[in-house]
């Protein structure tokens, strides 16, 4: 997963609603654990869209 | 680094903040951990909430985190039909719009006051489990990463409702539950300063747009959508823009802060306890399902929890069985009001505009008393039964 930290507003919200919660984030980062599945709930529910798709 | 207390309580929010009170009223060692920077800050909130509960948990009111005292709520339908609650009529559901920044840090402080000692910057990585029970927490703060090791954990971790899913309990959240949520502090906006607006319809897709004053020309004006509804990234904030430039007491507006975030809509966890484990407020997904409102549930429920934890510590057990008093408090007092307006909430969701226009038409006209959301709904049973078909015994 991509993070723009100029749109992110670390607000929890991709966080709270991760299936797997694979999403630890502070004032500062977000990062994606290795439990992600590339799901893309975050990425719909994201609300600045600060979230994309990394396409391998 | 290895800490070792009574109880570890994973963030200063309301929630944590009121259980490591009462927990180090009640003579417990009591560690709170907040992860961010600041309590109460960056907002993750609206800040409106009733009056009435405040003295339920034992807080008096204080003009330091009052920002304006409402005089009542104003539902705007999509047509700009409205329907003006005053505080007369509309009883438990208008009240203060608050300073959170301010009122997260008074709670803070009593928790401090009774002896609750409070780990700044300093967030929960993982829980420790031992037998498959959990003793204590990891964390990562601006020393590095410890160990806090605890005889109950407190998850008042919020939205992320982190700390209950690495215990083992699961708080996955259906998309039709969650709303997400972006708000702009504006200023330069004509807005009646004394009222708190609600707009619904399609204005915020299964959600709605709040407009709740913080002062003269400055309110949050902020929009929750239902995720479900979302379908590209960033909806919220393009529902909330539309909606803006639409308004035209709004759009010569400025905004001052910018803030998101997630709120759960359904009835909460069907469990909120587990051996070692309480789980409080947003953490539990304990809101209001129609309203969003979660500060005086997650007072409430962190009170609860602070107060069976003293209990707890007079025999040392911890375990499920004796946490079961905190389960049965929030739910004497909390779980049918949840339930029937989870029920109310997806029906709503389903609504159109127009018999949202006829609804808060019929609103305006008929006499319902006491305006809250129970007597709303008995208003709607009355000349609309289909929309409260299947619930109807709860209201």
């Amino acid at each position: 997963m991509k993070v723009s930290y100029e749109k992110c507003l670390h607000c929890g919200c991709c966080a709270g609603s991760c299936p797997r919660n694979a999403i630890y984030l502070n004032d500062y980062i977000l990062d994606f654990s290795e439990d992600c599945n590339k799901c893309g709930r975050c990425v719909k529910l994201c609300p600045v869209g600060a979230l994309t798709m990394e396409r391998a | 680094m290895r800490y070792d207390c009574d109880v570890v309580v994973v963030g200063a929010g309301p929630g944590g903040s009121m259980a490591a009170k009462y927990a180090a009223l009640g003579k417990l060692n009591v560690i709170l951990i907040e992860k961010k920077a600041e309590i109460g800050a960056p907002l993750r909130c609206a800040e409106g909430v009733s009056k009435k509960w405040l003295s339920e948990i034992g807080v008096e009111p204080d003009p330091k985190w009052i920002c304006a005292d409402m005089a009542g709520a104003t539902i705007r339908s999509p047509s700009g039909f409205t329907f003006q609650l005053d505080e007369s009529k509309a009883g438990s559901e208008v009240g203060y719009v608050l300073e959170r920044h301010l009122f997260d840090k008074a709670l803070a402080e009593q928790a401090a006051s009774a002896g609750a000692k409070i780990m700044m910057r300093t967030g929960c990585t993982g829980v420790i489990k031992d037998n498959g029970k959990p003793v204590g927490i990891k964390v990562r703060g601006m020393d590095g990463d410890a160990e806090i090791y605890a005889k109950c954990i407190v998850a008042a971790d919020g939205f992320e409702s982190q700390v209950a899913r690495w215990a083992g309990l699961d708080t996955t959240l259906e998309m039709k539950d969650i709303d997400t949520c972006i708000q702009y502090r504006m200023t330069n906006i004509d807005i009646d300063p004394k009222y708190c607006e609600f707009v619904i319809g399609s204005a915020a897709p299964g959600g709605y747009v709040w407009i709740f004053p913080k002062g003269d020309r400055i309110a949050n004006v902020g929009i929750g959508v239902q995720a479900a509804k979302c379908k590209h990234g960033a909806d919220p904030k393009y529902y909330l823009d539309r909606y803006i430039k639409k308004d035209e007491r709004l759009k010569n507006g400025q905004i001052l802060e910018i803030v998101g975030g997630g709120v759960s809509t359904c009835p909460g966890l069907d469990e909120a306890i587990a051996d070692n484990l309480i789980v409080v407020g947003d953490a539990a997904r304990i809101i209001d399902p129609i309203t969003g409102g979660g500060i005086a549930h997650a007072c409430r429920t962190g009170m609860y929890a602070g107060k069976v934890l003293t209990e707890c510590a007079k025999t040392g057990d911890f375990s499920k069985k004796a946490l079961a008093p905190y389960e049965k408090m929030w739910r004497d007092r909390m779980e049918d009001k949840l339930y029937r307006n989870w029920m109310a909430k997806e029906r709503f969701a389903t609504l159109s505009d127009e018999i949202l226009d006829d609804l808060v038409k019929m609103m305006a006209e008929s006499d319902i008393g006491e305006v809250n959301v129970h007597n709303l709904l008995k208003a709607i049973k009355e000349k609309y039964p289909q929309v409260v078909e299947g619930f109807e015994d709860l209201i």
